[in-house]
């Protein structure tokens, strides 16, 4: 009963979510059933859809798991999308910088010979880089919260813009391959590269980037679980989220908690670079993002901050960025929009609804 | 080597940075007053989406500007209605809330504009003289008695005020001199003041005026009306302003809707002052720098003005940065410039910068039962 009660407005919100993007492409003149067979058909009909689906769902996950993390400690991070940002320079960066890659800026040649990793040593590297550099970055609005007081959510908010300009000048004026029109660091070092699971799995077809990365997300998913619901700290996570003031008296410091929430949070949300620098891209593209941070809240919200809900409402999430492609191909009028547009709707809803199912 | 401050350079940076602050002053003041009440207001952002829109497509369809400018604002108010009733009736996360109206802002327009127009990058260009005219041409183009009315309206308003503040000192000399040294003050000042905007009238939009006119309106609308008390109240301590009689609902639904015209009247000039179409996520975080404006200002209208206008300095910086070139031939990167007002933000917000306190029931749903 208590599964039933969890996904009640999860399922409502997506139904409505439905309903209401149903009657606005209605509105439009065009054919809902069309439109959403176009958008959730194209997602599982075959092996090749089912990886581009889960690849699509693998920072998503991340995401979905920083926000959800911060939430149950009763904090807010709208800050994933810097996170996972200036993780993921970093990540590019050290995959540059001792992947043995020779880079030409202006006019000098950046290149550390001693520096040539072997992939056993640089891979964790670049991990270990992705989650640091990303928690660091997490773990200033929660100082900021814990010290002063000050809103985390503005302060994720400004530190979204830091981020990103910062980057995008690391990025713009010593990270750039000369003569290159995109704003784009050199490709990372081959050593660097994470295993495809096309490599190691027969059946999954050779053009789809699913990789390790995704493997890593289900193990966060169940580390999330273990950590919030099994452990003491975790239980003292929860414990101020629930109730700062009791908490406290119960001798357990709301601060330090908030300090703590926040770095794992933007450790979750720098763990994107894996999927998109180590796995997929193979550097550090100016704005890969698009909303992947804010996305996150989403996702985190339509799973009740729970790694499972997480899990399945970033799979959703995925179905309707896949099928996205599909609608602005082959309707009418409906543009790739709609898919936004429901995840919005559905947040508004489930937003609504939260009143109505606690307890 | 360029000179970086020629006084060309300087009056055009100037000019560039009201320009700039135009849509921020909407939004921001629009943000105030839900903010005030006790609403977080992260949907600014979609707000003036919304506003720039709709605005873009009743402008391009109607072919005037003003109505365009009403409908744009129209938006905004119905789209807060929605974040209204999410948030006060069914106490939504206030935040959470907001992020979903900016999501929906996101893709709304686009399958809007990609159904109707047949592209969904942008909507159709408007042409030039169905803009939101600068002062000078507004001037050209109107009426010469509206004119002298409106000119006529203002001094009056700017003579009661006078005379209020004259009246209200301890050695007021009281009864008709009072009253004619306002006249002749409030005179003097329009007539200085408009001699200032028609000397520069072609780099002044009727947007940025009708921004600046709205601060002290929505100064003497928080400050001396009784719904400006109210609002007030209901953002520190909404039960003790329910045991006086205000009713909460009402007024926080009040406050969010018109955040929402002010904030769409910032994206409408986006869409049809400074660039004439809509493209996509055109604000580009203008709401957020609003919100961050907002809180630099400590939620106070005046304070708003030179926040927006700082903020608005900064942005105007890039431009003349990005074509300066250092004695050793490098850039300055303007992506230093970009960021020191969201540092400013937060260096404000931990209260090394004076103590900035928030309304106190901010971020709180209100209901009777508690």
């Amino acid at each position: 009963m208590k599964i039933l009660r969890e996904i009640f407005s999860p399922l409502i919100a997506v139904v409505a979510a439905f309903i209401v993007g149903g009657i606005i492409v209605l509105l439009i003149k065009d054919d809902p059933l069309q439109t959403y067979s176009l958008l959730i058909g194209n997602s599982f009909g075959s092996l090749k859809d089912i990886g581009w689906t889960l690849f699509y769902a693998t920072p998503l996950i991340f995401t979905g798991l920083a926000v959800a993390v911060a939430f149950r400690c009763g904090l807010f991070n709208i800050g994933a999308e810097g996170q996972l940002y200036v993780a993921s320079f970093a990540t590019a960066w050290v995959g540059i910088t001792f992947g043995g890659v020779i880079v030409k800026v202006t006019d000098e040649y950046i290149h550390y010979p001693w520096a040539d990793l072997s992939p056993f040593l640089l891979v964790p590297l670049c991990i270990l880089t992705a989650i640091v550099v990303g928690g660091l970055w997490g773990a200033i609005p929660g100082f900021l919260r814990a010290r002063f007081g000050s809103s985390e959510v503005i302060n994720t908010i400004m530190l979204n813009f830091i981020g990103i300009a910062l980057v995008s000048y690391l990025t713009q004026y010593h990270y750039k391959v000369s003569g290159d029109p995109i704003l784009e660091t050199a490709p990372i070092g081959k050593a660097a590269y994470i295993p495809q699971l096309k490599e190691y799995v027969s059946f999954i077809p050779s053009d789809v980037p699913l990789n390790f990365a995704f493997l890593i997300a289900i193990l966060m998913c169940v580390l999330v679980y273990i950590f919030l619901w099994k452990t003491k700290w975790g239980y003292e996570l929860r414990a101020v989220g629930a109730n700062a003031s009791a908490a406290e008296y119960g001798g357990i410091s709301p601060k330090k908690q908030i300090i703590i929430a926040m770095t794992i949070s933007g450790a979750l949300a720098g763990m994107v670079a894996i999927n998109e620098v180590l796995g997929s891209r193979h550097l550090y593209y100016d704005g890969f993002s698009a909303e992947l941070g804010f996305l996150g809240i989403a996702v985190a919200l339509l799973g009740r901050n729970h790694p499972l809900g997480v899990f399945v409402a970033a799979i959703f999430f995925a179905v309707l960025m896949r099928g996205e492609i599909f609608v602005d191909a082959f309707t009418r009028y409906v543009s790739k929009d709609i898919g936004l547009i429901l995840q919005a709707i559905a947040i508004l809803f489930v937003a609504c609804l939260q009143k109505y199912s606690k307890k | 080597m360029s000179e970086l401050f020629t006084i060309s350079v300087i009056i055009s940076l100037f000019f560039s940075a009201i320009r700039l602050a135009t849509p921020l002053i909407f939004a921001a003041l629009g943000g105030m007053f839900s903010e005030r009440s006790g609403i977080i207001n992260i949907a600014l952002e979609g707000l003036m989406l919304a506003g720039a829109f709709t605005a873009a497509v009743a402008t391009y369809e109607l072919n005037n500007p003003y109505l365009g400018l009403l409908c744009g604002m129209a938006a905004g108010g119905v789209m807060a209605l929605i974040y209204a009733v999410a948030v006060i009736q069914f106490e939504a996360n206030q935040v959470v809330a907001g992020t979903a109206i900016n999501f929906l802002m996101l893709g709304l327009p686009q399958l809007i504009s990609g159904a109707v127009y047949d592209s969904s990058g942008s909507t159709p260009q408007i042409a030039k003289d169905y803009l939101l005219p600068d002062f000078g041409t507004f001037i050209a183009n109107t009426n010469y008695f509206v004119i002298r009315g409106i000119l006529i309206l203002i001094t009056l308003v700017v003579a009661k005020i006078i005379y209020d503040w004259l009246s209200g000192r301890p050695k007021a000399i009281g009864g008709n001199f009072d009253k004619l040294i306002a006249v002749v003050l409030a005179v003097v000042a329009v007539s200085l003041f408009t001699i200032l905007l028609m000397l520069f009238s072609s780099s002044i939009s009727i947007a940025s005026i009708l921004a600046f006119a709205l601060i002290p309106i929505c100064w003497y609308v928080l400050y001396k009306t009784p719904f400006g008390l109210r609002l007030r109240a209901v953002g520190e301590n909404p039960a003790a302003a329910d045991a006086a009689g205000v009713n909460v609902i009402k007024l926080r639904y009040v406050a969010v809707i018109l955040s929402g015209i002010l904030a769409a009247a910032g994206g409408a000039y986006l869409s049809i002052g400074q660039s004439s179409l809509f493209t996509r996520g055109m604000t580009a975080g203008r709401g957020f720098i609003a919100l961050a404006a907002l809180i630099l200002a400590k939620w106070k209208p005046v304070p708003v003005l030179f926040a927006c206008l700082f903020f608005g300095f900064t942005e105007a910086l890039t431009i003349p940065l990005a074509n300066y070139k250092l004695a050793s031939g490098e850039n300055i990167p303007v992506q230093f410039v970009q960021i020191i007002p969201y540092v400013l933000t937060i260096i404000v917000l931990a209260g090394f910068i004076g103590l900035s306190r928030a309304p106190k029931a901010l971020g709180i749903p209100y209901s009777k039962e508690k």
